[in-house]
């Protein structure tokens, strides 16, 4: 039984499209298909006319899945280093970790004090920040982001809120789920439309 | 879209490899798991087979290599399936670093962790298990070299079964076979040596062995991880 | 013009039909020839000058080994196919070759086992090549596992290739280390009564055994593909279908 099917779709950079469906709908699913972790059994999804998988995509998306990819053992300071060192910030110009300001990037994310502790000894909500942390630093193009706000309390939501719209105005495309509604101003795909393979 | 330039990948392979050190010595008690299995069927061995030295030099090198080859498989697990957990092994695929060099230095930090240690303290070892004196360089080259065969082909069973929720006897018994060739070698190579006979041409196989799985292990690896990922 | 065939292949629909008629062919052939190898064998064949009548069992034993070192080829290779062209037909196949090659391991180590206690007083010896029969059987049991083991059809056939490919590279390594090995450690009593050289006498019935145990293998892998090939497409209109028709 296929999760969804004749699914079709078009966005463009600057947009922000929230992708809506109940619970085990398939959002999930879905974003993890956009990111090229998923092969779908038919279709494809293409950015920029490569494929997710592809190097040239790779190296513009920034994904926020479930899992924060936040090691548990390791100080938030050591986990942003290791991210940056791997990714760096996606953007034109090269870089080095050594050139991004911690300082800054924790307080932004409310962890000021927190740098240096060990992440099994910080709440859950705080470890999401941590994986949060690399959407104030990054400016690749594609931002894939499952749930970003969940943990999150209503400060932390509206910093970030405002962080996705100065991101997608300058040029940045952004898919996320979300149960809550955004803001006027953003595209939306309902998988409910296209579930089971029943054109409704 | 524009040229986006990622991080050299120096840069990224240091990181990882920093990354692994800082993990495993931040959870010792999971780094200390194949080392107590060892210790234990140290003390097994006289206790249960022989304790004369006479008896014991006759197996002592082939002993070496089970034990050894025995503790590289309990610590297989971990190379993958913290990250896996997590989601770090997620990030690390979909940040555009080429996965063959980010695989091969996780699992050449395992090897710094396991089959280095095992190859450095074999001296120790050899004596507990009575291996003459000119058995000794075999026993160390042996296992340097067969370790570093044993950590990249035994990563091709932590990726292939870090996706299940039970996977720990499965990976054995995927790697089992595959380790035999070095087993085989191995202990030959301290046997040869401790009579005398020559060994290098068989700790030169072992060294083939190590190449060839340090060139191509992260291949298959890579495509083991990328399938697990669709879990 | 060849390519177009071997894409044809890949339908399993298409596979289920053009078998079809095939199998009685294949069965019969088999039959007939494994009949003739082995009343030749057992009856007619003179006694061996050391063994006796008892290295009759060979003619059951060196067939289900052949077919079992063959057959891990033939899985990995349908793995490879399934892999590369993404032909679901080839991961169906491996499937089935891993099923087979397993039987006819184990039918070899246990025919080797009753061959031992006459030849060599014991039911289990560390000779090479029931070690590496042995060895072989792991392969097949941990690829089985592996592929029951994966909740997600897909994810168990691109595992299960990979390992058979891998495996592929490995299981010449294997059987050179495992030969090398039992080179040097060779004890008397192995070698007196060891593999003395096959009368062409002796030799012509093992031809046909041999020979029908690879046409019995293509029948079993065929057979057994063409249930998978059923239960992977159950819900598709042809096999409703044809199940409907009874």
């Amino acid at each position: 039984m296929p999760l969804f099917s004749a699914l079709s779709a078009r966005w463009n950079s600057g947009d922000i499209v929230q992708i809506l469906g109940a619970n085990g709908s398939g959002k999930t699913t879905f974003l993890r298909l956009l990111a090229g972790l998923l092969r779908p059994h038919s279709g494809t999804v293409l950015f920029d006319g490569f494929a997710p998988e592809s190097y040239e995509c790779r190296s513009a998306m920034l994904y926020l899945g479930h899992q924060t990819g936040v090691e548990l053992s390791l100080s938030p300071r050591e986990n942003l280093e290791w991210y940056f060192a791997l990714n760096g910030d996606k953007s034109g110009e090269s870089m080095s970790a050594a050139s991004v300001d911690f300082g800054a990037l924790f307080d932004r994310v409310g962890l000021r004090g927190y740098e240096d502790v060990p992440c099994y000894q910080l709440s859950a909500g705080q470890q999401r920040r941590v994986a949060l942390a690399r959407l104030f630093r990054s400016n690749a193009p594609l931002w894939i982001l499952d749930e970003p706000f969940t943990s999150i309390d209503k400060r932390g939501v509206g910093a970030l809120v405002e962080r996705i719209e100065e991101h997608a105005k300058s040029g940045g495309l952004v898919l996320l789920t979300s149960h809550q509604a955004w803001r006027d101003g953003c595209k939306s795909l309902d998988l409910e439309a296209y579930r089971g393979g029943v054109r409704r | 879209m524009s040229l986006i330039q990622l991080p050299s990948l120096r840069s990224a392979l240091r990181a990882t490899f920093v990354r692994e050190l800082r993990i495993a010595g931040r959870n010792l008690a999971e780094l200390a798991n194949p080392w107590i299995f060892f210790i234990a069927v140290t003390l097994f061995v006289p206790l249960g087979l022989s304790a004369e030295s006479k008896v014991l030099s006759v197996f002592g090198g082939g002993l070496v290599w089970i034990l050894a080859l025995l503790s590289v498989l309990l610590s297989l697990e971990r190379i993958f399936q913290r990250d896996y957990d997590n989601g770090s092994l997620e990030q690390s695929i979909l940040s555009g670093q080429p996965m063959y060099w980010l695989v091969s230095v996780k699992v050449f930090a395992h090897w710094c962790l396991t089959g280095l240690p095992l190859a450095l303290l074999s001296p120790l070892l050899a004596t507990m298990f009575a291996v003459p004196l000119k058995g000794w360089l075999a026993l160390f080259l042996s296992l340097l070299f067969g370790g570093l065969a044993m950590s990249y082909v035994g990563a091709l069973g932590a990726a292939m079964t870090v996706a299940l929720r039970r996977g720990g006897l499965l990976i054995s018994l995927i790697i089992i076979p595959f380790y035999l060739p070095l087993l085989i070698f191995g202990s030959e190579a301290v046997r040869s040596a401790q009579i005398g006979n020559p060994y290098v041409p068989h700790v030169m196989v072992l060294i083939a062995m190590a190449i060839f799985s340090v060139l191509f292990a992260p291949l298959a690896i890579g495509g083991a991880l990328t399938v697990s990922m669709r879990e | 013009m060849a390519w177009q065939w071997f894409h044809q292949l890949g339908s399993p629909k298409w596979f289920y039909d053009k078998t079809g008629p095939w199998l009685p062919w294949i069965g019969c052939s088999a039959i007939l020839l494994f009949a003739i190898g082995i009343v030749w064998g057992m009856g007619y064949a003179p006694a061996e000058r050391l063994q006796g009548n008892s290295y009759r069992i060979m003619y059951v034993h060196f067939p289900a080994s052949a077919v079992s070192l063959g057959g891990y080829y033939v899985m990995a290779i349908a793995g490879a196919v399934g892999l590369i062209w993404r032909i679901k037909m080839g991961f169906m196949v491996m499937k089935s070759a891993a099923m087979i090659g397993a039987v006819m391991t184990f039918l070899s180590l246990a025919t080797g086992s009753i061959w031992a206690k006459p030849t060599w007083g014991a039911y289990w010896v560390w000779d090479a090549r029931i070690l590496f029969m042995l060895i072989l059987l792991l392969l097949y049991i941990g690829i089985i596992l592996l592929m029951e083991t994966y909740r997600n059809q897909d994810s168990a056939d691109f595992m299960v290739a990979i390992l058979a490919l891998v495996g592929t590279v490995l299981v010449p390594v294997i059987y050179k280390s495992v030969d090398w090995w039992y080179s040097l450690h060779q004890t008397a009593s192995i070698k007196l009564t060891g593999k003395s050289a096959i009368d062409a006498s002796m030799a012509r019935p093992l031809i046909f055994t041999i020979t029908s145990a690879y046409v019995a293998y293509a029948w079993f892998v065929i057979y057994n593909a063409r249930t998978e090939v059923l239960f992977r497409e159950r819900k598709t209109k042809w096999v409703k279908d044809l199940l409907a028709k009874g």
